[in-house]
């Protein structure tokens, strides 16, 4: 018989160990699968893990997918710290692209340099929006963030398709449900022309490096972190949840809404029916995988950005199924939650015998 | 230390750059699909015609496809990496890959790219797709016979011109034998979801609907179908194995010979952008074998639509047509241009509820 003991301390370094261990035993089980499947198993290896890397645009690529990953995994994990269970980023993402959008297409004929700050504010503000109703139920009925949140994602979802298959349907697109293409001037400049890398990018490091400020050397960020670590205390030291709540709930939607302005201004260039393949919710897993810790995130966003770049390139080199994909991510989660737990208690074999004097 | 490395790098050029070299001078032929290709729908044919090229060149070419590419932030990522891999033509396969598609054509004018159900075409870039419309006009024919609800229920992927027409073509063929008949449509906003869309069947079904259509990509309303004794129409490929005593008959998306001779077309230098819409006429477009559950005289019925269609003496939009406020749309004696067709959005008489938009 085997029981999990917990450890009376936990190795300082194994908490920064543990991702690099779980990335190891993925690549170790790839070579085993893709082995059996009678590849040579470094092949598929190589082109899951380096070849998205490479060529004229693999970098900016990866930088590119991970960007509203990082971007919404920041805020998000703020709120995870404070017990505050945001789980609804897609929707408040999905508003956020909605009132940038909006207001591209409302400025459609007037080419202002203005616009496209106006457009980052208005994201912000609609992801803030969104989340702001969940933080109104929450500190006003206690009701519970997790589900309102969620819900609101398939509201967000219904008000997006209602304007682009209606009021903003582009009037000369045949009946499609899209809207007009955004002029340069609603379009965030991209770095370096030639690659599709575009402004988000550098936005999303200043978010890592304010999160960073923030988290580790504020009172704010203290507040936050004893607020869920430790509730009671926190209503001692006299610090207010009613704050906690909105401030986390308007920072992570104020992320999410920036990077779904972000990727229709930079990325799409429009507003279509389906404008995230479920940004918010991978970040959730970004978030968990980096430790809620800022410079965390930015290594976990890119690395699941890279189990997405690489999906498509065994696919496409190789013509392995794109459950491939999935399987080295589920692989990667399977293995940090293992090694999380063997970081936290030890394996002890103990004897049936003592097993049932312990539980008598 | 540094031979060394310099047998390392040796042997990982072997490795890795063994596969780029013989690859030299085949034609490269790339598929984004929307769905995966195990749907047993749109994206199944699409990759059966994928399998007609290997077919048809052997090892003059070769083929690459990534199944179930998002139409969103994704779409222009996996095309450009394609166009990057040194792809020679590279077929985008459902109507959001559209912009996509464009913006990566103007990187690299020198690879071909073929868009299906789109408007927007450029040098590099040709559009395709199926008059799908005319297979709708067989089954509302037999649907009309066959129900006694008197009511259809018609699950619908987008509020998009395509679909909308089909409904549409349904509607009017359905009428033409049942004036009594009507529609009842149910929209998913999405092209492949079996858990949404059984819950649809389900849903039309206890609205009182004897007869299911669907323009969404698996199976799974027809095993519903089955289930409650219904009868369903399969969707762009036969589908009668999933659910043989509901199935009626499927419309067939058959991509292969236009495939074919875009990428012959790519190997002897003769490629140029064009628009093609396909149908009944050139096989682009056929109707699966109808089931023995349909009595000889429909059987009879639907291969004769089907013969006026081919010949061209029937048009699945032929006048009179009515919108759903019985406002005059085409005169009897006149069918619908192409452009009407293609710009469709509005319900005709015989749909209930109203277009979302």
């Amino acid at each position: 018989m085997i029981r999990l003991v917990p450890r009376q301390e936990v190795a300082p370094a194994m908490v920064y160990l543990s991702p690099v261990i779980a990335l190891a035993a993925t690549v170790l089980f790839g070579l085993i699968l893709f082995a059996i499947l009678g590849f040579p198993p470094l092949d598929p290896l190589f082109n899951f893990f380096v070849k998205p890397l490479l060529g004229p645009s693999g970098i900016t690529n990866l930088l590119l997918k991970a960007t509203p990953l990082i971007l919404i995994a920041i805020g998000l994990s703020m709120g995870f710290r404070a017990n505050v269970w945001n789980i609804g980023a897609e929707g408040q993402y999905t508003i956020g692209a909605v009132f940038a959008g909006g207001l591209a297409l409302a400025f459609y004929d007037i080419d202002t340099p203005l616009l496209l700050p106006g457009m980052i504010v208005f994201g912000i503000l609609g992801g803030m929006a969104w989340a702001a109703i969940p933080a109104f139920l929450r500190t006003r009925f206690n009701t519970s963030e997790l589900l309102t949140s969620l819900m609101l994602v398939y509201v967000a979802t219904q008000v997006l398709l209602y304007l682009v298959h209606g009021p903003w349907k582009d009037p000369d697109g045949f009946a499609f449900p899209e809207t007009r293409l955004f002029h340069d001037a609603a379009t965030l400049p991209r770095l370096w022309s030639g690659t599709r890398l575009n402004l988000g990018w550098p936005l999303a490091l200043i978010a890592v490096f304010a999160a960073w400020i923030v988290m580790g050397r504020s009172l704010i960020g203290f507040q936050i972190r004893v607020s869920g670590a430790a509730p009671t205390a926190a209503r001692f030291a006299g610090f207010s949840e009613r704050r906690v709540i909105w401030l986390t709930l308007m920072i992570g939607g104020g992320l999410a809404g920036l990077s779904g302005m972000i990727e229709v201004s930079g990325t799409i260039g429009q507003l279509v029916p389906i404008i995230s393949p479920g940004y918010g919710f991978t970040a959730i897993i970004v978030a968990f995988l980096g430790r809620l810790n800022p410079i965390g995130i930015l290594f976990a966003g890119l690395l699941m950005a890279l189990s997405f770049l690489g999906g498509e390139m065994v696919q496409i080199e190789n013509g392995l199924p794109r459950s491939v994909g999935g399987l080295f991510q589920g692989m990667l989660l399977f293995f940090l939650l293992a090694s999380d737990v063997l970081m936290n208690y030890r394996i002890v074999r103990v004897r049936t015998k003592h097993a049932q004097v312990a539980t008598s | 230390m540094k031979e060394l490395l310099g047998v390392v790098a040796a042997a990982v050029i072997a490795v890795f750059g063994a596969a780029d070299a013989f690859a030299q001078d085949k034609v490269k032929v790339g598929f984004v699909y929307v769905g995966p290709v195990d749907d047993f729908g749109w994206t199944f044919r699409h990759d059966e015609g994928r399998k007609a090229i290997e077919a048809e060149f052997g090892d003059q070419v070769e083929t690459t496809f990534v199944e179930s590419v998002s139409e969103g932030p994704d779409a222009e990522r996996v095309i450009r990496q394609l166009a990057e891999s040194g792809h020679d033509i590279i077929f985008t396969t459902s109507f959001g890959f559209m912009n996509p598609t464009i913006k990566v054509a103007k990187d690299f004018p020198n690879v071909k790219f073929e868009h299906a159900t789109g408007f927007k075409r450029a040098d590099n870039v040709s559009t395709y797709s199926g008059r799908f419309y005319e297979g709708r006009a067989v089954i509302g024919a037999i649907a009309g016979k066959m129900t006694e609800s008197n009511i259809i229920g018609y699950i619908g992927a987008f509020p998009i011109p395509e679909v909308v027409r089909g409904i549409n073509a349904f509607t009017i063929a359905l009428r033409k034998v049942n004036p009594e008949a009507e529609v009842k449509v149910v929209w998913l906003n999405t092209w492949f979801n079996p858990g949404q869309e059984a819950d649809a069947a389900k849903t039309l079904l206890d609205q009182g609907a004897d007869i299911i259509t669907q323009h969404t990509d698996s199976p799974a309303p027809l095993q519903v179908a089955a289930e409650r004794g219904a009868f369903a129409f399969g969707q762009a490929s036969d589908n009668s194995q999933f659910a043989p005593e509901a199935h009626l008959t499927s419309i067939i998306d058959d991509w292969g010979p236009y495939y074919v001779e875009r990428v012959r077309a790519v190997i002897d230098g003769t490629w140029e952008s064009e628009d093609t819409w396909g149908g009944m006429d050139v096989g682009m477009i056929a109707m699966a074998p109808y089931a023995s559950t349909v009595p000889d005289d429909i059987r009879a019925m639907a291969e004769e639509i089907e013969a006026q269609i081919i010949a061209g003496d029937l048009h699945a939009f032929a006048g009179p047509i009515n919108d759903q406020a019985g406002n005059e749309i085409v005169a009897a004696g006149e069918v619908m241009s192409d452009e009407q067709l293609l710009t469709m959005d509005f319900y005709v008489e015989g749909v209930q509820g109203s277009l979302p938009n």
